[in-house]
């Protein structure tokens, strides 16, 4: 058990921020929220260095798509803090067509690779990253991978066809 | 009297004193008994290739009494394993490397389709970039599946031309892969 209640975090966050953090809830123990990207870097500012919460540790950041939402391009952001065993979930959402957020550098230097990686399968742009380029997929990769318009399987493959099946 | 049982001459015309039979043929039958391996290992079917090279299945049985780590002096590239995208220049650096006469066995369904691995990120098979001669199936294939790829293979370096790797067919397939 952490020393501080998720219901502690949340009511400093909303003292805070006020609206700009929203649908708070706790999805197995783990306080998840949202926020926009013109607040993200704040909100991680204030969780890092608020002297009672300290996250001081981020522990991921990833991407994911949901092409029927209305801004379907989400980045999610894990913190945990070290002192108080607590962790939270801050997902930030983004338009589908050029979706740019503030990069997480200038906080935590391990924030450099997984923005990398979250661009990389994700497209997402990190504004005032130092070097945004591809990470784990080759560099003449044209698509994202991880978006849902991407077919998983691979279109040359022809030992799956049907007709080696009888089908 | 030693049971080892010797390979068999090359047809040609004997007499008292002397043998006579074609250069060519006689290439082919040295170059089948002594193919080094290069193995490129990347995942499990480089664990049976292991078993393969040891005591129990000994691979050496059939000439390839020297695995090479270094592809200047391999015969056989054996590939085995799953080769994902940002592998293959390496995989196609290291054929370039080799030097003729050369000769690929593929081995397991990885590095002959893709394998289970169908998605963006893993090579549909090396014959997308390098030439293969041999397949081996299986996931992985057991030893004795290796063996039988290289006893395959022996079979083509045995009825190889020797000047097959001048043909004009042997310069289009490289440059189908844009290789020299």
């Amino acid at each position: 058990m952490g020393k501080i209640s998720n219901q502690a975090v949340l009511q400093k966050l909303t003292e805070r921020f006020g609206s700009a953090v929203s649908i708070p809830s706790e999805p197995f123990g783990l306080l998840t929220f949202e926020t926009g990207k013109e607040h993200i870097i704040d909100v991680l500012t204030f969780l890092k260095e608020d002297p009672e919460l300290k996250f001081n540790y981020l522990t991921d950041i990833t991407g994911i798509h949901y092409p029927e939402k209305e801004l379907p391009i989400g980045v999610i952001y894990h913190l945990h803090s070290l002192y108080n065993n607590v962790r939270v979930r801050i997902k930030v959402f983004l338009e589908e067509r050029n979706p740019v957020i503030p990069t997480a550098v200038n906080l935590w230097k391990g924030a450099n690779w997984m923005e990398r990686e979250t661009y990389d399968f994700f497209g997402i742009v990190f504004e005032g990253h130092p070097d945004l380029r591809r990470i784990l997929n080759v560099d003449e990769m044209t698509v994202f991978p991880m978006r849902k318009e991407f077919p998983l399987e691979d279109p040359n493959r022809a030992d799956k066809k049907d007709f080696f099946f009888g089908r | 009297m030693s049971d080892i049982k010797l390979a068999e001459a090359p047809p040609g015309i004997e007499g008292s004193g002397f043998f006579a039979t074609s250069f060519e043929k006689v290439i082919a039958l040295a170059r089948s008994h002594s193919l080094w391996p290069l193995p490129f290992a990347t995942s499990c079917c480089g664990i049976e290739f292991m078993a393969t090279m040891g005591a129990h299945y000994d691979l050496a049985r059939f000439g390839s009494e020297r695995p090479s780590f270094s592809p200047r002096q391999a015969d056989m590239l054996l590939v085995m394993g799953t080769i994902a995208k940002k592998m293959g220049p390496v995989l196609r650096q290291v054929y370039i490397q080799m030097a003729e006469p050369r000769w690929v066995v593929a081995v397991g369904a990885c590095a002959a389709s893709g394998g289970i691995f169908d998605s963006y990120s893993v090579l549909q098979g090396i014959d997308e970039i390098i030439p293969v001669d041999v397949y081996v199936p299986g996931c992985p294939p057991r030893p004795e599946a290796i063996l039988s790829g290289v006893l395959k293979l022996q079979e083509l370096v045995r009825n190889e031309p020797l000047r097959r790797r001048n043909t004009p067919e042997y310069k289009e397939l490289l440059a189908k892969y844009g290789i020299q």
